[in-house]
């Protein structure tokens, strides 16, 4: 490859775009100087070639490593900040580690590593790096149980959506997350920033709902993703009213029609898209049609070099947005013999759309008669005053296990009217599912956990 | 409200929402005889737990399921809360 084919972060960030900015809860660092700057102490040439895990807690000062790295070091792991150090041993074997990039240096001496470099906000730098070569970004999958696999990827396929679309397509764009930018679904926002010639502003893990939202109302945020968890729970907080953004996008879980519609009530100006995107197969498609699930044609023909099949209920895609493979010593392929990714998500087709119904791992069983609580959730969502819910197996004495629903209610929904709204809830089920997916028991509880990747918690799955 | 009428009280709202029509509830009447299926128990078992915080089927492993309608009532008016 010569070097003229080589794509990294920094073609892309220069003098000529003014106005541009990357900022957090505390402060706004400007991208218009920032090849001019360093966050590495100077220190980037020592990385050239090598295998880097990039432990910032600091989400600001990690976004700009991650432009200073790429292009410069043969890898770079991005590494989550609810990392345990456990977890961060056999990652430092699995990928080779021999530099670490990190804000707090004292918790990584004794790591065995080769180098570790400090990393704090951006100051002047004496010498400018170049593009040497395509850095492998590796990226740790968002799993519940057990250790997160090491999945590698190349910028050109992480940006590979992005690129389809045209990166001017938001021109101007100021965009947001609630995602941690280390995670796949968050990183896609801060490419399409820097790859798009906007501006990020970014989360902030301990700041609350209506103080995040304050702040991307000040910030000017036009473009904003997040989970369908993340989601709810702005549309549950009240605080959405003076932000209006032109374009929400959800992804990382089922978006279902009641958080799609109630998306659409809030931000009546913003376009708003569901993606689906994982961090093996990356990003499959879009859709901004406002409906959940997707139109059927999307599964066959080839479109942007993305194949979609279903096999089996599971959809499986073939694509240069995919990883490469996953990392490590023992590590299973990644894909079929024909580059297929099993996405593990199952669909099913009613009509002409594709409707996804959850995981194949997630299934309760019920006297041997099996439903995805995807599926139970989506029906109690669509009740006016229900804000999130979770569908979880109960072991029962009699089937096995029966459903037992969790619920959180609208905001200022009165304790008196509980027993109505419950009836209400099971009459919906039952007009919509089958007899035993009906949930045997409702519980109305204060919040629902969200994990740190903005998905919905579920003990059982 | 005692053991026996939380039970009744949940059976009749497991009949309402399953539409069983359920015979009136004694001592003697056989629990097949009630028109509850075993998902309909399955329920009723779910909900008692969480209303009277036991499950007298899963606690101890020697009690033998009951087959009768006030069986099913001492069953949990045995379990020491």
């Amino acid at each position: 490859m010569s070097r003229s084919e080589i794509s990294a972060l920094r073609e892309y960030l220069g003098p000529e775009m003014k106005g541009r900015s990357i900022s957090d809860a505390r402060q706004s660092v400007s991208l218009t100087d920032i090849l001019g700057e360093t966050c590495l102490g100077g220190r980037l040439h020592e990385l050239a070639g090598r295998s880097v895990l990039l432990a910032v807690e600091d989400q600001l000062i990690s976004a700009i490593a991650m432009t200073e790295v790429d292009g410069v070091a043969w890898r770079m792991l991005l590494c989550p900040p609810d990392l345990n150090s456990g977890q961060a041993q056999s990652l430092i074997e699995d990928a080779d580690i021999d530099v670490v990039v990190t804000d707090r240096p004292a918790r990584w001496m004794d790591a065995g590593v080769y180098l570790v470099v400090a990393a704090r906000l951006p100051e002047r730098a004496l010498t400018k790096e170049k593009t040497s070569r395509a850095t492998e970004w590796l990226m740790l999958t968002s799993g519940t149980s057990g250790l997160p696999k090491i999945v590698g990827h190349t910028l050109d396929g992480l940006a590979g959506a992005i690129m389809a679309e045209g990166p001017a397509r938001h021109p101007n764009a100021t965009w947001a997350t609630f995602y941690d930018i280390r995670r796949y679904g968050g990183l896609q926002i801060l490419l399409r920033a820097v790859i798009g010639g906007g501006s990020m502003v970014l989360s902030d893990p301990g700041e609350s709902i209506a103080d995040h939202i304050a702040r991307l109302c000040a910030r000017g945020v036009t473009h904003i993703s997040g989970t369908p968890s993340h989601w709810r729970k702005v549309l549950m907080s009240g605080a959405a009213a003076n932000f209006s953004p032109r374009y929400v996008r959800l992804s990382g879980e089922i978006a279902d029609q009641a958080v799609l519609d109630g998306l659409a009530r809030t931000f009546p100006r913003a376009s708003i898209g569901h993606a689906y995107a994982s961090t093996e197969a990356g990003v499959g498609f879009a859709v901004d049609d406002g409906h959940e699930g997707f139109p059927a044609e999307l599964i066959g023909p080839s479109r942007d070099g993305v194949k979609m099949k279903i096999v089996d209920g599971s959809l499986r895609i073939r694509s240069p947005r995919a990883a490469r493979a996953y990392i490590g010593a023992g590590a299973p392929p990644l894909g079929d013999a024909d580059g297929f990714v099993d996405t593990g998500d199952m669909v099913e087709l009613r009509g002409e759309r594709y409707h996804f119904v959850g995981r194949r791992g997630g299934i309760i069983n019920i006297g041997g008669l099996k439903v995805h609580p995807e599926e139970i959730e989506s029906a109690i969502n669509r009740h006016g005053c229900v804000r999130m819910s979770r569908a979880r197996s109960r072991r029962s004495p009699i089937t096995g296990a029966v459903v037992v629903a969790d619920v959180v209610l609208a905001d200022g929904t009165a304790a008196g009217r509980h027993e109505t709204i419950r009836a209400e809830i099971f009459g919906q089920c039952k007009e919509s599912l089958a007899s035993y997916k009906v949930p045997a028991v409702i519980r109305f509880v204060e919040r629902l956990d969200v994990t740190a990747a903005g998905k919905l918690a579920r003990a059982d799955a | 409200m005692s053991v026996k009428l939380r039970i009744f009280e949940a059976m009749q709202q497991i009949a309402k929402e399953q539409k069983v029509a359920l015979p009136p509830l004694e001592d003697d009447l056989l629990l097949h005889e009630t028109g509850f299926d075993s998902l309909a128990f399955a329920i009723l078992v779910a909900r008692l737990e969480d209303d009277l915080g036991i499950d007298p089927f899963t606690v101890a492993d020697a009690v033998a399921f009951p087959s009768t309608v006030g069986e099913l009532v001492r069953a949990y008016e045995n379990v020491p809360v």
